[in-house]
């Protein structure tokens, strides 16, 4: 029996998005798109245009909800199925987008480069539990009009899984959408066999920019899925309490839901989001706050009740080092994330309020997360009746190391982690030269640079995608990409 | 691929049935006893060690393989004169006075059969006389004891402590191991060796043979 933790019951869940639901319709959300309240307009709802407001609907809210696929799936570059979103799967993706990266020689925070980034994509490309790549850090030795494509460049040079990412200005789609055009071959083709998910993000309380109002469009109108990621912060933004929350978040994702299925009905989405409590202590927003993974678990909660897939930032840690802070607020927050069936797990990596990713911390993750997917398998017997027969075997041999039912279930019953997870005895570790966390995972980020396979995208394609990438550039100012192999 | 890197190789898969098999046919092309034991056998064995060490393989790896060597040491045991297995060494090894706990015990047995020891298992629960008296009459080249309990422990130094009356000490090497046992302790009693692991008292009792 697959294990299954919740935090609502249905009773609150509807409560929760009735009272989301007439902030929609009463207070209205605000959408910086004229394009996009024009569209809702024209659909019945009542429109401000001066003060750029619309007040939904029920019905708007319900034709947008029936028309919402309840799962979806995503192929890597070469075509092969690698996600199937729906009930209670759970796959992991690195937390993304992070200004900078540790530097594990200096122990210093720094803004990443070109081959920080590619270093990256060569470790999730081999790590067996992430199962997506995210374009997890921003390269700062190009131009930022194009840091966004740049890395979904690389990311699609050097790895073969799919990739969350997303854009930060509206120009930037076209490219992102065509590297995609191009693997795929076709728009029809990428439309069924979807190989990326933008995250589009809301603006607390209750508002869309400009730039993400659109890209939900553009994603929209390429069948090309999408996360929503809300952001209330208890306290300051949003309610203190976890159900004022709630509420929040299910109005911000839901307005999100309607500009995407009234562009296209049946796009492809995630449930998502990225919440968290404000710490009114020093002003920050803890994703390691017990209170920020309990409103994290519910609004997928109501995301499942609402017949959506769902997405989480969640399983990182506010930590600033490779420390216990990390292995805690990552390890409970991945285990939570899981239990609850956040579909999509957005974390591994990353430390300092979603601002820094760690390679180290990625291989320790990995870790995390395959332990996580372990536990979800619960305890099922696997030939344990009658037992008699096993104890006899065990009475006459004093041991079953190498009775059959051990060779057979060994390795499904148990996971056997990587040498980033120490269970040597304090004597072997001794002699073994007493190695700290940190040096294990990074040991184990050098060999996995080190076995690196390149990604078995044909090589006219990565050449058409250079030469894409290349005129990019060369439109913002930028004569050469840098060097990266 | 020759017969006896078959045989190597069929035993690290811990295939007893194939190493029976080509040591059957080694045995019909001629190779001598001696020689399918060395560079058959044993040296599929070394190969599980190493692998084991460098967390390559698991346990059960080892033990199967250490099953198949066995498979293929029955065939060769009639055909050397005087009836026995040429050894590297013989081991006598059991769980000390009071403790009933031979799991441990038991592993670094069947590992050391495994690496070419001849090994008297005394079982557990096994007084201070018996060890001795034993590794006595058997000419034995080390003792090896292990404790799971903290209360056992001081049977130990009295196996070492007899050892010294007897001005044994020298000829017969100690091993001590088990879930409490320390290096330390090791020392303090004055035992040869400490051994973490079945491996690592493999290779300990390898060192006290002179076999390192």
């Amino acid at each position: 029996m697959r294990p299954v933790l919740r935090f609502l019951s249905d009773e609150l869940i509807e409560k929760i998005v009735g009272e989301a639901r007439e902030i929609l319709c009463k207070l209205g959300v605000e959408i910086h798109n004229k394009d996009i309240l024009f569209m809702l307009g024209e659909h019945g709802a009542k429109v401000e245009m001066d003060r750029y407001h619309v007040f939904l609907t029920d019905e708007i809210i319900e034709s947008a909800l029936k028309a919402v696929p309840k799962s979806f799936k995503l192929y890597d570059v070469l075509g092969n199925e690698t996600h199937h979103f729906s009930d209670y799967n759970v796959y992991f993706t690195p937390g993304s987008a992070a200004l900078n990266i540790l530097d594990y020689e200096t122990n210093e925070i720094r803004k990443p480069k070109t081959t920080d980034y590619v270093r990256y994509v060569k470790v999730v490309s081999q790590l067996d539990n992430i199962a997506s790549q995210s374009t997890a850090f921003i390269p700062a030795d190009v131009c930022e009009k194009i840091s966004d494509s740049y890395r979904l460049y690389l990311s699609f040079l050097y790895c073969e899984k799919p990739v969350v990412t997303g854009t930060f200005t509206m120009e930037a789609f076209n490219i992102m959408k065509e590297f995609q055009v191009i693997i795929r071959g076709s728009k029809e083709e990428l439309k069924s066999k979807p190989l990326t998910i933008f995250s589009c993000c809301p603006t607390s309380p209750i508002k869309w920019s400009n730039v993400t109002s659109q890209n939900v469009v553009d994603c929209a109108n390429f069948s090309i899925p999408v996360e929503f990621v809300s952001m209330p912060l208890s306290g300051f933004m949003a309610p203190v309490t976890l159900v004022g929350t709630l509420i929040q978040h299910t109005a911000e994702t839901l307005s999100g839901v309607v500009i995407s299925q009234f562009t296209n009905p049946g796009t492809p989405i995630l449930y998502g989001g990225s919440p968290a409590i404000f710490d009114v202590r020093y002003e920050t927003t803890p994703m390691g706050a017990v209170e920020t993974m309990m409103i994290d678990c519910a609004y997928n909660e109501i995301g499942k009740y609402l017949g959506m897939p769902t997405q989480g930032y969640i399983s990182l840690s506010d930590s600033k080092q490779l420390d216990a802070q990390a292995g805690l607020e990552s390890g409970v927050g991945a285990t939570l994330a899981a239990l609850c069936g956040i579909n999509n797990i957005s974390g591994p990596g990353m430390l300092d309020f979603e601002s820094c990713q760690s390679l180290e911390k990625l291989v320790l993750d990995n870790e995390i997360c395959g332990m996580t997917i372990h536990l979800l398998k619960g305890i099922e017997p696997k030939e344990d009746f009658p037992s008699l027969p096993r104890f006899q075997e065990l009475l006459k041999e004093q041991h079953l190391l190498i009775s059959e039912h051990t060779r057979r279930y060994l390795n499904e019953e148990f996971y056997f982690p990587g040498v980033v997870i120490d269970r040597a005895s304090r004597t072997r570790w001794q002699e073994e030269g007493s190695i700290t966390l940190l040096e294990r995972a990074h040991g184990e980020v050098e060999r996995i640079i080190k076995n690196y396979v390149s990604s078995r995208l044909q090589d006219d394609t990565k050449k058409e995608l250079t030469k894409l990438m290349t005129e990019e550039a060369h439109l913002y100012g930028m004569r050469n990409l840098p060097e990266h192999e | 691929m020759d017969i006896l890197n078959k045989i190597s190789e069929h035993l690290q898969l811990g295939d007893d049935e194939k190493v029976r098999i080509f040591t059957k046919e080694a045995i019909k092309a001629k190779i001598s006893p001696k020689e399918i034991l060395n560079n058959g056998l044993i040296f599929g064995m070394d190969i599980i060690g190493k692998k084991y060490k460098a967390h390559e393989i698991f346990l059960p790896d080892v033990l199967l393989a250490a099953k198949a060597m066995y498979a293929g040491m029955d065939l060769l045991r009639p055909m050397f004169i005087k009836g026995g297995i040429p050894t590297i060494g013989k081991v006598v090894i059991g769980t000390v006075q009071g403790d009933l706990h031979d799991i441990g015990k038991n592993l670094v047995g069947i590992m050391l059969k495994g690496a070419g020891f001849e090994v008297i298992d005394l079982g557990n629960d096994v007084s201070p006389s018996e060890f001795i008296e034993i590794a006595k009459k058997e000419d034995a080249s080390v003792i090896g004891m292990s404790a799971l309990l903290t209360t056992t422990m001081p049977f130990m130094k009295i196996v070492i402590d007899l050892l010294k009356e007897e001005r044994l000490i020298g000829k017969i090497k100690t091993i001590i191991g088990g879930a409490p046992v320390t290096e330390e302790f090791a020392r303090e009693i004055g035992a040869d060796a400490f051994g973490y692991d079945s491996i690592n008292a493999i290779e300990k009792v390898k060192g006290l043979t002179g076999m390192t």
